[in-house]
């Protein structure tokens, strides 16, 4: 079991606070904001594709005060309890943070980490819909493939010497990212962010499937089969590489659910591209994977 | 349980002849508890008339819940006279400010900032107390509990459900009812939807048993569609409301400050002409206004 000191579990979580979004979310909200009949979708649009933004409206709203009875597990949810002009200051006070730099002295490219996540969640959401709609909400499948790695924007902001040392371990020794993480910080990025997302009062299965994203050995649940098989897509089609400089060749097993062909499965999901146009759009990637 | 209206006019004051029947001050409650406990609800211009009659009872003690921090209902709170004299307490109760990130202590120190009051909050005399309420968790004034519910506003708005010796009313504060962002041929309609009518039944059942809702009715149902998004009801959607919680009885308030008197007596009568089945006893609010229940 990994292990924090709890100096740096106190200084991680107050950090977050702190984190500048993502460059595109905050020049969009920006500008629409600007217009008082802004549309409420679009703006949900905008902000439930930035991890930091979601990361810091779920984190107030799941807060003590607002002690509701259900966890809120996404932005549209959020609106409907807090309503629009909350959700629009609250993230016009988040994009006054300023914005998160594409690379920071780590040497972590956040618009490739981007990219992925995006990719990630969309695909998380369509196979829900697909192969476990009855088991858990797509919305839910979206937001733990946008959140799942979230602990690595942590290092990267937060942790810097650690990261960039992690990092160059993985190149120099070919290894997972996270099992140099383990090594450098004591702690891989599913650890802290599940452990991030636990402080903050989000709902159980997202912060377990957050945390074992890694775990070929942790208890399997629908939203961990989608996110898991989404990555894999993801890798396969190379859409984004979350900022790892190397990966492995092999996936580990696909969940069973999906059969043993990953192409079988990537067939019945229709045509990808909208996703990763639409995930590269928001990235601010142009043509590159 | 006694309540009283003393401010029932939304967003601005509307003093002058064409609102004398049913006033022009902002909104204020008070409510008198069983064991004569003081409970007033908001804060608007209507609490200065009221606090000229708590003068004749000292030292007050008086619990006041703030619903929400727009000006019409804090507006008179610096012009709460108790607040000023020793020996007085007040408790001051309200929701988290998320995006401010401060609980209700920063009410009157925004407000009586220098350049806009002349007296600032560190020399207020009474006792008073700050409580940012948690929603959905009672706090007990005395013989009453009153229990704060999340509604929906453009700030967060909490309505009130004061509950003594098994009778109950409740206070929307300003409320809209829930509509979707969505249209229906967008993929996440339905989704949304699902959320807003799981809403609907949790409010619902926060607001059971009543004896009487006290209801922000600004606007009429012609009216709504430009109003959309604003943050208030019609009288429709109140009506609808009593029937659907069957409360016992219906005050219909916060005026739309330009609604003279004759003209929001003609669309309330037009509102419950539509309502021919609603099985309870309906009123337009009004200052002075007094039920004994």
């Amino acid at each position: 079991m990994p292990q924090l000191t709890l100096e740096l579990e106190r200084r991680l979580t107050t950090a977050v606070e702190r984190m500048p979004a993502f460059p595109k979310s905050v020049q969009v909200i920006l500008e629409m904001t600007r217009d008082i009949n802004c549309l409420p979708r679009n703006l949900v649009g905008v902000i439930e594709k930035d991890p930091v933004m979601t990361v810091k409206i779920l984190r107030v709203i799941n807060s003590a005060y607002y002690g509701l009875p259900n966890k809120i597990t996404s932005v549209g949810q959020s609106v409907v309890y807090l309503g629009i002009n909350t959700i629009k200051n609250l993230a016009l006070s988040f994009a006054a943070v300023g914005i998160l730099p594409r690379f920071n002295t780590t040497g972590f490219d956040i618009q490739r980490y981007l990219l992925h996540s995006l990719s990630v969640a969309s695909l998380a959401r369509l196979l829900c819909e697909k192969y476990a709609r009855s088991e858990v909400d797509p919305g839910d499948c979206y937001i733990a493939g946008l959140l799942h790695d979230f602990g690595k924007v942590v290092f990267a902001q937060f942790m810097v010497g650690e990261f960039m040392k992690a990092l160059a371990i993985t190149i120099d020794h070919g290894k997972p990212l996270f099992e140099a993480e383990i090594e450098v910080i004591g702690a891989d990025h599913a650890f802290v962010g599940a452990l991030l997302a636990k402080k903050w009062k989000f709902a159980e299965p997202l912060v377990n499937c957050i945390r074992d994203h890694h775990d070929a050995a942790a208890e399997p649940s629908a939203m961990l089969d989608c996110l898991r098989m989404a990555d894999a897509i993801c890798r396969k089609h190379a859409f984004g590489d979350a900022g790892n400089p190397w990966r492995e060749e092999e996936l580990a097993a696909l969940p069973t659910r999906f059969g043993d062909d990953i192409e079988v499965v990537i067939a019945t999901l229709g045509d990808l591209q909208k996703i990763v146009n639409d995930a590269q759009a928001f990235a601010q990637i142009g043509t590159e994977k | 349980m006694k309540v009283k209206m003393w401010g029932v006019r939304g967003s601005i004051p509307a003093p002058g002849p064409h609102t004398v029947r049913h006033g022009g001050n902002t909104t204020c409650i008070e409510v008198r508890t069983d064991a004569d406990n003081l409970i007033i609800l908001d804060a608007g211009t209507g609490i200065f008339p009221l606090a000229q009659t708590l003068l004749a009872h000292l030292p007050v003690t008086a619990n006041i819940f703030i619903t929400h921090t727009h000006w019409d209902h804090i507006q008179g709170l610096p012009f709460f006279v108790p607040l000023y004299i020793p020996g007085n307490t007040v408790c001051i109760h309200g929701a988290y400010d998320l995006v401010a990130m401060k609980g209700i202590e920063q009410v009157m120190d925004v407000q009586m900032q220098y350049s806009y009051f002349p007296i600032r909050e560190a020399e207020l005399r009474a006792g008073i107390k700050y409580e940012t309420l948690t929603v959905g968790a009672p706090v007990v004034v005395g013989d009453a509990t009153v229990t704060p519910v999340l509604l929906n506003h453009p700030v967060p708005n909490l309505g009130y459900r004061v509950a003594c010796n098994g009778r109950a009313i409740f206070f929307t504060g300003d409320h809209e009812p829930l509509g979707n962002i969505y249209t229906p041929d967008d993929s996440e309609y339905a989704n949304y939807q699902a959320i807003i009518d799981h809403r609907h039944v949790e409010l619902d059942a926060a607001l059971g048993q009543l004896d009487l809702l006290i209801c922000d009715t600004a606007y009429t149902l012609a009216e709504y569609p430009a109003k959309t998004g604003w943050g208030h009801g019609t009288f429709d959607h109140a009506m609808d409301m009593a029937k659907r919680i069957g409360a016992k009885r219906l005050i219909c308030t916060h005026h739309e400050p330009t609604r003279g008197d004759d003209e929001l007596e003609k669309v309330f009568a037009e509102a419950l002409s539509r309502h021919p089945q609603l099985d309870c006893e309906v009123m337009l609010a009004r200052e002075g206004l007094e039920i004994l229940l």
